[in-house]
């Protein structure tokens, strides 16, 4: 498979989100708005590349026996080094985010696609894999937590589309998370799958 | 290259390699963080302290810590202007916020008056209801707080009995948001009583020189 191949297969025929349903964790958890649900697919997409790309070099030093725990070391290493450089140079997101960064290390798209792909395929492939995943990943955030931040407050990425009191706080809320993803995904596989 | 076998030796081996150098990397990063992480929590507080003490030229002392009556940690900044305490920043926690501890900077005159507060932590806050605290209670909004006394005024909901108004469907949230005012307050009032033997001079002082707090206003304002 090309280079691009991979990317557009993480994107589309392997959306972690729409496709796979995997990290609905941080999905539902931080897609309230369009911003926070890009903010955190961007983190999740960076430790993805870099957690792919380390794994795939060092994939032949590690016995199987113990291959869990060492992916988990370098993912965790590069969350927390995500992490403390949001701290420092962007605050602000890092408020937003809050738990849900270092939840990261237990996101199961990172570890899956370090078993399924970057334990298989060479550095550069998986390093494409983590783009492409991780794009996936972040245009879903996006379209969630703009369905919900319209829907729910009137706005889109921070600007006002229509008065707040026309909203639908549900969508906002908790609930708001599940029935977006619900019809997003049915709207994904209707123009994705042959019937 | 074929893969490392099962051994005790490998495994052992091979983990201990990369805790160790995940290890540097995070002490790398660290310490090139640290700074700029301890920077940026500076300049957000000393933010939250102009914003609820405003007035041009001032600048905040050194911060007092205290402990709430609810058994939290606060903290007082004393805003000064040419040397005369013109105000306090204090920093309080509510524990009974709907999801948590809510944390608020009040900044208070030095009669006890609010001149303003900022949200610091309302994280735990529904959006859209409890969430909406950092802007319901300013000046000129629903639930205005500004220029109150909490000593004279009754600053609970009107649920309660006060003359506040709560966030529409969060009286939780605009509780704990008053709660985290009364701290403020007693610690503010409960620090000068704790250390009255100390700084008896320094109110004295301050008194003292309260009378001519507008003549060296009017002089500065001619200085310049």
């Amino acid at each position: 498979m090309s280079k691009l191949g991979i990317i557009i297969n993480g994107l589309i025929k392997e959306n972690p989100t729409f496709v796979l349903l995997l990290g609905m964790c941080p999905t539902l958890g931080t897609t309230s708005s369009a911003i926070n649900g890009m903010s955190m697919g961007l983190a999740t997409m960076a430790v993805l590349i870099c957690s792919n790309f380390v794994i795939s070099c060092i994939k032949s030093l590690i016995p199987d026996k113990v291959h869990i725990p060492c992916y988990i070391v370098v993912i965790a290493g590069f969350v927390t080094v995500v992490q403390l450089l949001l701290k420092a140079y962007a605050p602000a997101v890092d408020e937003k985010l809050g738990l849900f960064i270092p939840l990261i290390v237990v996101n199961c798209i990172v570890l899956g696609r370090a078993e399924s792909f970057a334990a298989k395929n060479s550095p550069l492939d998986s390093a494409c894999d983590g783009i492409g995943i991780g794009l996936g990943f972040t245009v879903a955030l996006t379209v969630i937590g703009l369905c919900r931040e319209l829907l729910g407050a009137g706005t889109a990425f921070d600007v006002a589309i229509y008065p707040e009191q026309f909203g639908a706080l549900t969508f906002v809320l908790a609930p708001g998370a599940f029935i977006t993803l619900g019809f997003l995904v049915a709207i994904f596989n209707k123009f994705t799958k042959k019937a | 290259m074929a893969k490392l076998e099962n051994s005790l030796k490998n495994m052992v081996l091979s983990l201990t390699a990369i805790t160790v150098v995940v290890g540097c990397l995070l002490g790398y990063v660290a310490s090139i963080t640290d700074a700029p992480i301890k920077a940026a929590a500076d300049a957000k507080q000393q933010k939250a302290i102009t914003d609820v003490v405003p007035g041009e030229g001032n600048t905040v002392g050194e911060e007092v810590k205290k402990v709430a009556a609810n058994g939290t940690d606060a903290s007082i900044f004393p805003v000064m202007n040419g040397g005369k305490v013109v105000g306090h920043a204090v920093k309080a926690i509510s524990k009974n916020g709907f999801g948590g501890n809510i944390t608020v900077m009040i900044g208070f005159d030095v009669e006890g008056n609010i001149l303003g507060y900022s949200v610091l932590d309302c994280s735990n806050e529904t959006p859209g209801l409890g969430a909406k605290m950092p802007d319901w209670f300013q000046k000129g909004q629903k639930g205005d707080v500004i220029g109150k006394n909490p000593a004279k005024n009754n600053l609970t909901v009107s649920k309660d009995g006060g003359e506040v108004d709560a966030i529409t469907a969060a009286t939780i949230s605009s509780r704990a948001f008053l709660d985290a005012l009364a701290q403020a307050a007693g610690v503010l009032t409960g620090a000068d009583v704790a250390t009255s033997a100390s700084k008896q001079n320094k109110e004295e002082e301050v008194s003292a020189n309260e009378p001519c707090a507008a003549d060296s206003c009017a002089q500065q304002c001619l200085t310049e």
